[in-house]
């Protein structure tokens, strides 16, 4: 405060704001903040324990023996009849009749052929339809617009009876169902990049004699670098996540994901061993953190991008 | 007479449009013709998985909520009675207002809390990028995960005082919330973040001058310059809160189950679990094209959300 009115009062000496010299102006403004950036830090700083405190408590139950979960959610397991060691761990990956790593496998291949799918084929009939811009493109692109505002539960049942017919129940061609219902963003996002892009480098590429499958791979597709980034954050976000659509399409008996094993623990077990569903759901969230502080940059860039088009 | 005095400019105009278009696309591109030719590549996959992932089956869902059906094969057309049938239900006229107190609830919590914290992270504070790392965090946990993690903490809690999330439908709607909100906001941060970032510092330094106070600054200066963040952001959140179903399932999957007016309502359901359910765990004959009809009513209900959220922001565009 005091650092406030001193402010003011030197500013009232100089006759004009344009005589103000800025470095003298953004140094008093730094003195100022200084002690009230403090008192932000802190409190921020408690807020971030409490935000972390969710995960750290999975970290600390699963190692914790079944009946202690319930009753002792916060204490620590290190006496001798809580401590489980990691037999929650292995007990984990055998748990519900269906072995763990399978459906990390099995999310992994979806989501990275998923992903890579649609990456590929929207962005090249994204491409086409802003350069080519028939009524037919219009109309694909309307379309998709317009599929981002369909809740999936609209298409729910008649996807997955569609999907079962076509043979698109395995974990290797489940992703042409993600490309065909994850297609609106991704177009979406490619269509409005692909419209700033100026047309005259393709135009110089076609006079040299470049044809449009080179042209696009060599000079488009770099060039969608930064928005092929976005999509594919946003993508795997979703598919890694997702739980109903591979619930309702894939073959549940031979085919789980992560999400999916986890819901069927809690789901059809009468008495669950929480100590070992725990050990579970840490195994998978770490390789979401992983993967979330490798590319943060990129995770915070396509958030921020997808949700101001979207 | 405006319009024959305008048009000859318009004619006079137009040759000039046609070499502008052919620089954005369209009829005088270089490249449109032998393009066409490749569009099996290039069109092709995506308009056929489309088709088979959205167009058909969409199509097909609208149909069908005209139908009595238990397969696809053996629809019959009854007109309206599904939508009647789904009005009718007292399962799905409390799922519609619980949902709906919920997605507001959410909103008004998820988005000044998420403002606060944007607020603060922007002020030049040391740390602000970790604070923002561990904010955002949550986001890349799944629904169900999430929902399993913390109906674990709840119970945790709950179970001191005898009771647990599944027997309480307070505890269950503020259990909700709270996993919502501690997902949602380091998203929502991240949006308020940027339009922050984007205001000129020169108006702060302006209302500074002016000897605006800080409260003054904040309601006249950054929150109107950050209104399409907030668009964006309640928006978003309110179909966040409409569509949501993997965090309602995996939390309380609909429970405590108590009777109303002789029917067993569950009190936690939320409009998209109502309609999962009337589909695979209702055993009557018309389950099917009731749910069928709920779903065209849900989505009836998200996408004029959507439109609205469409031209607001289109609005905001023009006048700026």
């Amino acid at each position: 405060m005091k650092n406030n009115k001193h402010n003011f009062s030197e500013t009232k000496t100089v006759r004009t704001v344009n005589d103000l010299d800025p470095k003298f102006l953004k140094q008093m403004q730094k003195k100022s903040r200084k002690k009230e950036g403090l008192a932000i830090t802190i409190v921020l700083s408690i807020i971030s324990v409490v935000y972390v405190l969710p995960v750290l408590a999975v970290l600390v139950n699963s190692f914790k023996n079944n009946t202690y979960v319930k009753t002792d959610t916060f204490a620590l397991p290190f006496s001798k009849e809580m401590w489980a060691g990691f037999n929650n761990f292995v007990t984990g990956m055998t748990f519900g009749n269906y072995p763990f790593l399978n459906s990390v496998l099995n999310s992994l291949i979806i989501t990275l052929l998923s992903t890579f799918l649609i990456v590929m084929c929207t962005s090249m009939a994204a491409w086409y339809i802003a350069r080519v811009n028939s009524i037919f493109c219009k109309i694909i692109y309307y379309l998709c617009v317009f599929s981002m505002v369909v809740p999936f539960q609209m298409v729910m049942y008649t996807l997955s009876k569609t999907a079962d017919t076509l043979k698109l129940n395995t974990p290797w061609t489940i992703p042409i169902v993600y490309l065909g219902f994850g297609a609106g963003l991704a177009i979406f996002m490619f269509v409005g990049f692909v419209k700033s892009i100026p047309i005259e480098i393709e135009e110089a590429a076609a006079i040299d004699g470049c044809g449009p499958v080179r042209t696009f791979f060599i000079i488009v597709f770099p060039m969608l670098r930064p928005t092929m980034i976005s999509v594919g954050i946003l993508e795997i976000m979703w598919i890694w996540n997702d739980y109903l659509l591979p619930y309702l399409v894939l073959d549940i008996n031979e085919y789980r994901t992560l999400p999916i094993h986890i819901q069927y623990l809690k789901g059809s077990y009468g008495t669950v061993d929480l100590g070992a569903s725990m050990a579970l759901i840490l195994m998978s969230i770490i390789p979401i953190i992983i993967f979330y502080l490798a590319c943060q940059k990129y995770i915070i860039k396509g958030v921020a991008a997808g949700a101001v088009k979207g | 007479m405006a319009i024959a005095k305008t048009a000859p400019q318009q004619k006079a105009k137009s040759p000039k449009k046609k070499k502008i278009r052919a620089f954005t696309g369209g009829a005088g591109y270089t490249l449109r013709g032998p393009l066409r030719k490749w569009s099996p590549l290039f069109l092709f996959p995506v308009t056929a998985a489309f088709i088979i992932g959205f167009v058909w089956p969409f199509i097909q869902g609208i149909y069908l909520s005209f139908c009595k059906f238990q397969i696809i094969s053996d629809a019959k057309f009854i007109g309206f009675d599904n939508y009647i049938r789904a009005f009718k239900d007292q399962s799905f006229m409390r799922s519609f207002w619980y949902t709906s107190l919920f997605a507001i609830v959410s909103l008004v919590l998820i988005n000044v809390l998420a403002f606060a914290v944007a607020l603060a992270l922007t002020q030049n504070i040391k740390g602000s990028s970790i604070f923002r790392t561990v904010f955002f965090m949550p986001n890349l946990i799944g629904g169900i995960v999430l929902g399993y993690l913390w109906s674990m903490i709840f119970d945790g809690v709950l179970s001191h005082f005898g009771t647990s999330i599944l027997q309480n439908s307070t505890w269950g709607f503020w259990g909700l919330i709270i996993l919502m909100c501690w997902q949602q906001i380091g998203y929502m941060m991240i949006i308020y973040i940027a339009g922050l970032n984007a205001i000129p510092e020169d108006l702060f330094e302006a209302a500074k001058i002016d000897g605006a106070t800080k409260l003054q600054t904040l309601f006249n200066v950054t929150i109107p310059n950050v209104m399409p963040s907030v668009t964006i952001c309640v928006f978003l959140s309110l179909t966040n809160g409409f569509k949501l179903f993997d965090q309602n399932l995996a939390l309380t999957a609909g429970q405590p189950i108590l009777m109303q007016g002789g029917v067993p309502i569950k009190q936690t359901e939320m409009l998209a679990l109502n309609i999962y359910n009337t589909f695979y765990n209702n055993k009557s004959a018309f389950a099917h094209g009731t749910a069928q009809a709920k779903a065209v009513i849900f989505f009836i209900l998200v996408a004029v959300i959507g439109l609205v959220q469409l031209a607001y922001t289109r609005k905001k565009e023009v006048q700026q």
